[in-house]
């Protein structure tokens, strides 16, 4: 620096920003392909969808099954649990949005919009809790609808306290949104398919 | 390495040949046999050397356990019994391995608080001591993931939530999760990318135990003091003085690892870790192992959660700044009485921390039962509220106004004054620096 030539840019400059440039970017894409081999492979992909019948599943039951390596919760709800869900004005809930994949992202929590083609009585959702991924327990929490001793619908989820209602919306607790509806279609009136 | 020139003489054709080309005999000489130390270190200086046995034990350990077992969600649980039953001493390498981890964080534990208590961590020792941060979260991600391969139910649920954390942040949360777990939940890629970094991670620990043992060998040791090295009568050879007085250590320490091996192998664990991974159920009660307890507590404290994700790492990575949040020119908590007391007190608010991660967030603390919601209870979450406000709060309050409001005692003249004034109550103190 103690010349003048030396304190202008010249060619000898550019090249070397040229070349490192190029270096860089020859490193971005040599390590793309080491990163970019964690992400889901072509078996993991293909696990895509499963078909369940759900004329088995009686008025009250839930039942769990397994989709991409994570419980699907099947609830056939009681005509309370849909009413008790329907009462909840949106002000009370803490993630006012559907979190339903069939719907548009912004569509609120409504107990319709958390259902796929107005059939109410089946809650399907994805039984993994939205704060750690733990699996909340059916029956259980304040948001349950009790009848003497025992709760219908409402979840609670053991390993860090978060409730959910009977539409899977979090009431209460560390979750910050409500339980995800995976994306299905009715196949016919008792057949979905999930995925 | 640094500057101590060593004494070494080549005494045979062969020694002088070789000493030409790789003068390693020479940095042996300099650095471990000769290397001047200063003469009063007291057994909590022997942890430095445990550290590393056990950091052998875990890497020859977990060699050989890799030989039987097998990282597939089909068979990793049943490999592992099958170690347990079928390999010649299987249970014993195993045992060892699983406890070692455990003696591997008491180990730390009392060598990060020797830092903390005689300020190990203050100029010029700041990057030796960032180093050593460095090393305790490495082991935190290599412990963690030894943990999964089991395959257990605790196994299995404590990678989920876990790597959930990640989920918390913005924007990227989700690809996130998804490229850590090659899938949609924690599944057998997973499991198998886990077992590839836990055998890779130790490693890099042994590379940066090396850096961290350079940048020891730059500034030299701290001491119980902390008063700097003056003069060559301060210090000693470090052999035979501190080797025979680490072995000893180290004996002392292999027979309290040998006791929880034998007698006791599996009480830090879990029970339901011996029931295999279900992913549709997770056990009614989840906690990590005991050595993450605090930073467990520190998670759950905070009731949102992106705000529990950065307390709880915000909690460790807090300890790089600890150089230039703790304000006194004062190294050693000897000579700092109101320090002193705000240490232990530190100390225990850890150890409760600890406690407050154990139990099921809404029970009545140090309890089973359920806490009624509606009135005011101490419970597991409240105690993990008050001791994580408490952590910060030594950190980021007591420490740089301590510093700043303490009168510190007189300082010895030198480590040699300190060691006689012991030996000699009556020789006058004289304070320096």
């Amino acid at each position: 620096m103690s010349t003048a030539e030396h304190a202008e840019t010249n060619r000898r400059d550019f090249l070397y920003i040229a070349t490192g440039a190029v270096g860089a970017v020859g490193v971005a894409l040599a390590a793309w392909p080491f990163i970019n081999q964690m992400n889901p492979d072509a078996s993991v992909l293909a696990l895509a969808s499963v078909e369940i019948d759900l004329a088995p599943v009686a008025e009250g039951q839930e039942i769990t099954i397994k989709w991409r390596g994570n419980p699907v919760f099947i609830r056939h709800r009681l005509a309370a649990e849909i009413e008790a869900a329907s009462k909840v004005a949106l002000t009370d809930l803490k993630d006012p949005l559907a979190r339903n994949a069939n719907l548009p992202d912004a569509d609120p929590a409504t107990g319709e919009n958390r259902v796929v083609g107005g059939k109410e009585q089946f809650l399907v959702m994805m039984g993994v809790c939205t704060h750690l991924g733990c699996v909340p327990i059916g029956n259980e929490g304040e948001f349950a609808v009790v009848e003497g001793n025992t709760k219908h619908g409402g979840w609670f989820c053991p390993c860090h306290g978060s409730q959910y209602d009977t539409a899977g919306r979090i009431r209460k607790g560390p979750a910050p949104e409500n339980l995800h509806i995976p994306q299905y279609a009715y196949l016919s009136d008792t057949k979905i398919r999930i995925g | 390495m640094s500057g101590h020139a060593s004494n070494y003489q080549p005494k045979s054709a062969f020694a002088k040949w070789f000493h030409e080309r790789l003068p390693i005999m020479d940095m042996v000489q300099g650095q471990v046999l000769d290397f001047p130390t200063p003469k009063n270190l007291n057994y909590f200086w022997t942890f430095g050397g445990i550290l590393a046995v056990m950091l052998l034990i875990q890497i020859v350990t977990g060699v050989v356990l890799a030989m039987h077992y097998t990282p597939h969600v089909d068979m990793a649980f049943d490999s592992v019994e099958h170690i347990m039953r079928d390999v010649n001493s299987g249970w014993m390498l195993r045992y060892m391995h699983a406890n070692g981890a455990s003696m591997f964080f008491i180990a730390v534990y009392i060598h990060m608080f020797r830092g903390m208590y005689y300020g190990s961590y203050k100029a010029p020792r700041e990057v030796l001591w960032m180093i050593g941060v460095l090393i305790y979260l490495i082991m935190m991600a290599t412990a963690f993931m030894g943990y999964v391969l089991p395959w257990g139910q605790m196994s299995f649920w404590g990678a989920k939530v876990i790597t959930n954390l990640f989920s918390a942040i913005p924007f990227f949360g989700d690809s996130i999760t998804t490229l850590l777990w090659g899938g949609y939940s924690v599944d057998n890629p997973t499991l198998n990318r886990f077992f590839s970094l836990h055998y890779l991670l130790p490693f890099v620990l042994a590379g940066l135990v090396i850096l961290h043992i350079w940048a020891l060998h730059v500034v030299g040791n701290n001491n119980p003091t902390g008063v700097s090295v003056k003069s060559a009568q301060d210090t000693i050879p470090f052999s035979p003085y501190y080797t025979v007085k680490d072995a000893f250590a180290i004996v002392v320490f292999l027979m309290f690892y040998a006791a929880w091996v034998f007698f006791s192998p599996n009480y830090l664990g879990h029970a339901i870790n011996y029931q295999e991974a279900n992913p549709l159920v997770t056990p009614a009660h989840i906690v990590p192992e005991w050595y993450y307890l605090p930073f467990y507590a520190i998670l759950r404290a905070i009731p949102d959660k992106l705000g529990g994700v950065i307390a709880m790492f915000g909690s460790i990575l807090i300890l790089f700044a600890l150089p230039w949040l703790d304000t006194s020119k004062v190294r050693s908590g000897n000579y700092r009485p109101i320090f002193k007391q705000f240490f232990w007190l530190f100390v225990i608010n850890c150890i409760i921390l600890g406690f407050a991660g154990s139990g099921a967030p809404d029970n009545y603390f140090l309890s089973h039962e359920a806490a009624n919601p509606d009135k005011w209870a101490l419970t597991y979450k409240l105690v993990g509220q008050i001791c994580t406000a408490y952590y910060f709060l030594h950190f980021l309050v007591i420490l740089p106004l301590l510093g700043l409001l303490e009168t510190p005692k007189p300082l010895p003249a030198s480590i040699s004054d300190a060691v006689l004034a012991r030996s000699n109550p009556s020789t006058a103190h004289v304070p320096a620096e």
